[in-house]
């Protein structure tokens, strides 16, 4: 079997945001579940935490091909 | 059987960082390649997509009037009005422009015959991050003064003498290396992975369908799949273009926040 190391430390990369964008959405959902009215402001915060969540991910996949 | 399944062919080779490297339009000038004539592109689209849509503006407005005035009012309001506060005017026109030069350049991933987000070379969204940046300590700096300013972010005020042995070095961190380095690291790699993730599906089954006969079938999945994926990575192209744009408008309104 061939590849590389820097691929398994990207999916291991992937855990902490993966694990962070559910949390995220999850608040967004129960709190949209809660009080309807208030999705057009929890709308822009979900998705800018779920941005920077999301980059630290992309920060292993552009590392896996750095350190290639 | 086995010819079946597969025939002498050389393994698949996946697409890598090097499928981002492009030859000189113009003879050897490394300087003049695809991304350069992109962003060159999107300028002259952009520029003339909202001229003609604005040149006969009319109360009661045509298409294209009504498109052009959607994206404005929306950056205006969503991201000058509700983030930044009562002197947001003076920053709408350089917000407005970073979103929709960011936005037309993402979308070239997608565009066919073009499909190659500009943004996925490291060196455009440094360009882009450098404005913000330069940008937003401007700001700081004419409204608080310099003094004032580095005092502000050395020194929160109302936090016990201590803590500011760690919090003075994390907050110079956030302020001058973190937020330039996320803002454009975000952008280039949602592109980057994007284009990848296109390129894999596309790759794989133009592999597929130089296979054997059921594996030709299976390829048209993979376009599927890729077809699929164009229009996910179209949501993901606007909402990076949306984020970039938001990250600044808060950075700005931090930097006119009387207490930091």
């Amino acid at each position: 079997m061939t590849g590389t190391l820097a691929i398994v430390g990207f999916g291991l990369s992937t855990i902490g945001p993966g694990t962070a964008t559910g949390l995220i959405f999850a608040a967004y959902i129960s709190g949209v579940a809660r009080q309807p009215e208030a999705r057009s402001i929890l709308q822009p915060i979900a998705f800018l935490g779920f941005a920077l969540a999301e980059a630290l991910a992309l920060f292993g996949l552009v590392l896996a091909f750095v350190l290639k | 059987m086995h010819g079946l399944w597969s025939q002498a062919n050389p393994g698949f080779v996946p697409p890598s960082s090097a499928d981002f490297d492009f030859q000189p339009i113009f003879g050897n000038s490394i300087l003049f390649t695809k991304p350069v004539l992109l962003v060159f592109l999107s300028v002259i689209l952009a520029g003339g997509f909202f001229t003609l849509s604005a040149r006969k503006a009319a109360i009661v407005p045509s298409k294209l009037q009504f498109a052009g005035e959607s994206i404005y009012t929306f950056i205006r309001n969503e991201l000058g009005r509700d983030v930044i506060g009562p002197e947001f005017m003076r920053f709408v026109p350089f917000l407005f422009s970073l979103f929709i030069f960011i936005l037309t350049n993402n979308i070239f991933g997608i565009v066919p015959l073009i499909q190659f987000p500009t943004m996925s070379h490291i060196g455009f969204p440094i360009g882009v991050t450098i404005f913000s940046y330069v940008t937003y300590h401007y700001v700081a700096i004419k409204k608080h003064g310099f003094g004032k300013y580095v005092k502000d972010i050395c020194f929160m005020p109302g936090i016990p003498k201590p803590v500011y042995l760690i919090l003075t070095p994390v907050e110079l961190l956030t302020y001058l290396v973190t937020r330039p380095l996320t803002l454009s690291m975000r952008l280039f790699a949602n592109m980057f992975a994007g284009h990848l993730l296109l390129l894999v599906f596309t790759l794989g089954g133009e592999y597929l369908l130089t296979s054997g006969l059921i594996l030709k079938f299976l390829s048209l999945f993979s376009f599927g799949f890729a077809i699929g994926l164009s229009f996910f990575e179209l949501g993901i192209q606007a909402l990076q273009a949306y984020i970039f744009t938001l990250l600044t408008a808060l950075y700005i309104a931090g930097a006119l926040a009387d207490e930091h």
